[in-house]
């Protein structure tokens, strides 16, 4: 299943259907790599919204996302964890730690223009 | 069972023909017969039941009218029950009448009470109308005692399914009223804990921090526990897991008002405090909050 990555201006959207198998995380993260490298993107928001449930391997790559496109000089930032889900994943210690989160899209695009303003 | 039969002649009512039955009855005979009577002495019967509560102070928390009302109600039950052996209707009443009196304050011991009362006073009763026929005695009391006893047990435990179930509703509104979930400014969330957490409580409190965060849109939250005196590990850790699970929602928490006590389990479990934003009081947490959200807290000229 291909995840729709949209762009808007410096900043990449990846958006999350629920039910992503272990290849297509897999293919996500090199794709997103690839674009941020095509597009000198400055950020990658990343929205699970959808996902109502996640495990130790999504949360892992979700980290390993964040960390390659680190290294590629742009911030991610995971947006619309759900309740649920945050709760879930918090018991099971996956804690996306290092990783930057946001309530939602909206909120997740104020966090970045907030921090572009203040490297730039 | 043959039955020799002789029928006397007289005024009595269609309800009480006197028949003189020589064999043995069918139980379900003799348990008409008895509901008959009881059903005919009625009046009497009820009167000495309630000076029999009164007597004994059972339902002190009703007036007169009230115990002669709900007496009425119960002994045309208790009849009933006898006559239809409809035990789960009976039930369903008892369950009922313990919905009307369990707010007036009646405790578990006065209905058993009286329900065992008015057994008494029918059994005295039976004992009174069949005085000249010991054999007949024993066979009406053969069809009544497990009738009886099958009531008053129908009765009291249909009492106390109610009132566990009253318990069970009061458990579940006091857990929701002790965690509200408050707004301050905007963006910023206060909540409160006051008492004792177990770990159920902690559960219910992160699953309605997250819910409001995200209902909200909070970027702080402040977690206040002043009022809680002691925290096991088990609950340490929930509230450590609250807030990194608000962070997953884009939020950060600050915890104030630790106590000694409580600091002392965080360390012992070794939190890593790096993680946890906390703040000596709630007035320091909130402060440092509206920085966060870039408030500034100015004071204006004099108030007139």
């Amino acid at each position: 299943m291909e995840v729709p990555i949209l762009k808007q201006g410096a900043v990449l959207i990846a958006t999350f259907q629920a039910a992503l198998s272990d290849a297509d995380l897999n293919q996500l993260r090199m794709g997103l790599v690839q674009q941020v490298v095509k597009f000198r993107s400055r950020a990658v928001i990343v929205d699970v919204t959808a996902m109502d449930v996640m495990d130790s391997f999504a949360s892992r790559t979700l980290r390993e996302i964040a960390h390659m496109i680190r290294l590629r000089g742009a911030e991610t930032v995971i947006v619309g964890i759900q309740p649920e889900v945050a709760f879930a994943m918090v018991q099971l210690g996956l804690t996306l730690e290092g990783v930057a989160t946001a309530l939602d899209l909206e909120e997740g695009l104020a966090y970045l223009t907030q921090k572009f303003k203040n490297t730039d | 069972m043959s039955k020799r039969e002789s029928i006397t002649k007289d005024s009595g009512t269609r309800s009480n023909p006197r028949v003189e039955l020589v064999r043995s009855e069918a139980p379900s005979e003799l348990l008409r017969e008895l509901v008959a009577h009881l059903r005919q002495n009625r009046t009497q019967l009820r009167e000495e039941w309630v000076v029999r509560i009164t007597e004994t102070r059972l339902l002190t928390a009703m007036t007169k009218e009230e115990i002669f009302a709900e007496a009425t109600s119960v002994y045309d039950s208790y009849v009933e029950a006898l006559e239809t052996e409809a035990f789960e209707a009976l039930q369903a009443y008892a369950r009922n009448l313990s919905e009307r009196i369990i707010p007036r304050g009646v405790e578990t011991h006065e209905v058993v009470g009286i329900v065992l009362l008015l057994r008494d006073v029918l059994a005295r009763s039976l004992f009174a109308k069949y005085q000249t026929d010991f054999k007949k005695l024993n066979r009406i009391l053969d069809a009544y005692e497990p009738a009886a006893n099958r009531i008053a047990n129908t009765v009291a435990v249909g009492f106390v399914q109610e009132r566990e179930r009253v318990i069970r509703q009061q458990q579940e509104a006091i857990r929701e009223l002790s965690t509200p979930v408050l707004q301050v400014r905007e963006r910023l969330l206060i909540l409160p804990i006051i008492g004792v957490i177990d770990p159920q409580r902690a559960r219910q409190l992160t699953e309605q921090l997250l819910r409001g965060i995200r209902t909200n849109r909070a970027k702080v939250v402040v977690i206040d526990i002043t009022g809680v005196a002691a925290m096991d590990v088990t609950v340490a850790n929930h509230l450590v897991q609250t807030v990194e699970a608000s962070r997953l929602l884009g939020a950060t928490v600050i915890v104030t008002g630790l106590s000694p006590e409580i600091a002392q389990t965080l360390v012992t479990i070794g939190v890593d405090l790096g993680k946890m934003n906390t703040v000596g009081d709630l007035q320091g947490g909130i402060e440092q909050a509206e920085r966060l959200l870039g408030y500034k807290v100015v004071t204006l000229a004099e108030p007139r």
